[in-house]
């Protein structure tokens, strides 16, 4: 057993666990029990991966970005995940959680979703099968987020707008857990990230570690050797990071950054840099680091990045930052998005803000021009395009 | 007055328990409400502290909690507040809250100020059972503050049994698997499900919560159980003017014959 992987307790270290309501029990217990053995029967498997072949587009390739290795002096690769069907990693995991619950006879689909790229690869998902849908999103983000919002009705979604709270994804998300107790028999929660309750971080985690499984070939290939210096990945609750860290946990001279939106600054009290503001305590059913108040309210985050601005992150990471075994950093909302530019220029890849965030920490690390590095490029940028209009002033 | 007295004896009175939001709708009412919920005969108190995040709830104890927080509550403001509790007030008093407000004050010292103030128990709906035999129960048990658990017509027999021996006041029973603030609706299914646990005959008595609003559905309640919590019907009569002189005619309502 991998001390950095959850234990049959459902923990990480300190951190993990199964923080509901009774009412939420009996389907996450449900899923506890049964999510393992699922996962790994034949037929899944094989639907799985013919799924992520054919209709994701995996593998996503690793590339040897030249332009920004010479400017760096460093082997640069990125992990594609930008180029999957939807635009993002998150398609990974709700194919996945899809096929767990047609398997578990679950006849409707709840979610939730900040800027939208979850809600967006759920209800996309749900076509493909023909299940009901229902996306929780804050007030405030169906505003900021028209497009990926008729993305979703398109779709066949019901898209529901959490009032409550500060009207973003905390809501959102508290409205989808709401929906489950409300609806405990036939609904399945597809959580976008490696939050929630024990199974749901060790299951999404899961269904991500296609992403480090992959690199770690591609690299072997490429180089020769599986094993980079340097793993970089942005962390919001920390999905795209869970599955690019996945399989290196155990090698331990492979250095593991994780970057988090500083927002306008981490102390400028608009930011979401979770574990330099945080504190360990309990939201979404697991313990964590969490940005809250000293009364254990829980603080609203921003960053220019809507998928990063979670006020938590996963229990893994949290473990994996208390342990020593990753180093969390933090990039503010200009240094993410002139590396998102950079990248633009030089590679000709625009890239989401949130795994601007990744490529902007390059900046702050010395290298001596033999290294290899694997960046997770979470996303594709057409999603933020506005946000770089008004940025930039193109 | 001990819990006992109140939860545990043989008489067939039914109890009627009231929850309401500490800090609404005004930060310094939560001891003007609890002295006029005795007085109008209310049997026993929950006093909620209020979370950004309550997951259980519906939208009246949600705005409740987002006004109280807005009012300035916090967890070490309604210890101060309490601290007259009992010159005051004398039926027993619960209160119910999320974990991680807990979690920040201080497992230990959460249960250390609830004894000091004279709060007899504690109802934390996202402390799991393993967590607190794991890590809290020595000290719930140290300071004598009783943990409540919630059961579901969805919790086992086998689950009801372990709620049972961990239990020492009483058996939180939810009408439905719902947040709170929905009707009860007492179909057969829920017939059944009450007449299943009262069947059990658990050491602790059942007191019936969410759902519960009047008169009518408090009297099906406490056919099957020895009380029933009433709590958005009672919050949402706060938000009216005139709310302190409503709350005798309230109670009055559902516990007069």
């Amino acid at each position: 057993m991998s001390k950095y992987q959850v234990n049959e307790k459902g923990y990480y270290g300190p951190f993990g666990g199964a923080y509901i309501p009774e009412m939420l029990y009996p389907n996450v217990e449900e899923l506890q029990k049964k999510y393992l053995e699922i996962m790994q029967e034949e037929s899944f498997q094989q639907e799985f991966q013919d799924l992520l072949k054919d209709y994701v587009g995996r593998p996503s390739p690793l590339y040897l970005a030249k332009r920004l290795s010479a400017r760096y002096g460093a082997n640069i690769f990125l992990k594609r995940e930008d180029l999957n069907h939807t635009g993002a990693h998150k398609i990974n995991n709700t194919i996945g959680q899809i096929l767990l619950a047609e398997r578990l006879g679950k006849k409707r689909i709840i979610a939730e979703t900040g800027a939208g790229q979850h809600g967006v690869a759920t209800a996309t998902v749900c076509a493909l099968k023909g299940l009901e849908c229902v996306v929780y999103m804050g007030e405030i983000d169906i505003q900021r987020q028209a497009p990926n919002v008729a993305r979703m009705k398109m779709m066949g979604a019901t898209v529901v707008a959490a009032q409550s709270g500060s009207k973003t994804l905390k809501d959102a998300t508290n409205e989808a857990l709401r929906d489950w107790i409300n609806n405990p028999v036939d609904t399945h929660y597809i959580i976008g990230s490696v939050v929630g309750p024990h199974p749901y971080p060790d299951l999404v985690a899961r269904f991500q570690s296609i992403i480090s499984e992959e690199a770690k070939k591609q690299l072997a290939e490429k180089t020769g050797n599986s094993l980079p210096d340097y793993v970089l990945a942005c962390v919001g609750g920390g999905s795209n990071a869970a599955g690019m860290f996945y399989h290196f946990l155990e090698d331990e001279n492979v250095q593991l950054i994780a970057v988090e939106a500083a927002g306008q600054g981490v102390n400028s009290g608009e930011s979401a840099a979770t574990t330099a503001l945080g504190q360990e305590g309990v939201l979404h059913g697991s313990r964590s680091i969490l940005m809250q108040t000293d009364d254990g309210q829980v603080v609203e985050p921003y960053s220019i990045s809507a998928g990063l601005d979670y006020p938590g992150i996963g229990p893994q990471h949290a473990w994996l930052y208390k342990s020593g075994r990753g180093k969390y950093v933090s990039i503010t909302d200009d240094e993410a998005m002139q590396a998102g530019l950079l990248l633009t220029k030089l590679e000709g890849i625009i890239p989401a803000i949130e795994s601007s965030h990744a490529l902007a920490y390059l900046e702050k690390m010395k290298f001596q021009g033999h290294e290899n590095v694997v960046i997770c490029l979470s996303g594709r940028g057409d999603k933020d395009l506005d946000n770089y209009m008004k940025y930039f002033g193109f | 007055m001990q819990v006992e007295d109140t939860l545990k004896n043989d008489t067939s009175k039914e109890l009627l328990s009231i929850y309401y939001t500490a800090g609404y709708p005004h930060l310094d009412s939560t001891l003007a409400i609890a002295e006029k919920l005795e007085q109008a005969g209310a049997d026993f108190l929950e006093i909620g502290f209020p979370y950004s995040d309550p997951v259980a709830d519906g939208p009246v104890i949600q705005h409740s909690s987002e006004v109280a927080l807005k009012n300035g509550m916090t967890l070490q403001l309604l210890f101060q507040q309490l601290q007259t509790l009992r010159s005051k007030v004398s039926i027993p008093v619960f209160m119910m809250g999320y974990f991680n407000t807990v979690l920040q004050y201080g497992v230990e010292n959460f249960c250390k100020s609830c004894q000091e103030v004279g709060v007899n128990g504690a109802i934390i709906p996202d402390l799991p059972m393993y967590e607190y035999e794991e890590l809290y129960q020595e000290i719930f048990e140290r300071y004598g503050i009783s943990n409540i658990f919630l059961v579901t017509p969805q919790t086992s027999p086998e689950r009801i049994k372990k709620i049972d021996q961990l239990s020492n006041s009483f058996i939180y029973v939810l009408s439905s698997n719902a947040t709170t603030g929905k009707n009860l609706e007492v179909g057969e299914q829920a017939e059944q499900y009450f007449q299943r646990l009262k069947d059990m005959n658990l050491t602790n008595p059942l007191v019936i919560g969410f759902g519960i609003s009047d008169k009518h559905t408090f009297q099906k309640a406490t056919t099957y159980a020895k009380g029933a919590i009433i709590g958005s019907a009672f919050v949402r009569l706060l938000k009216e003017e005139n709310a302190m002189e409503n709350i005798i005619p309230f109670i009055q309502s559902i516990k007069n014959p």
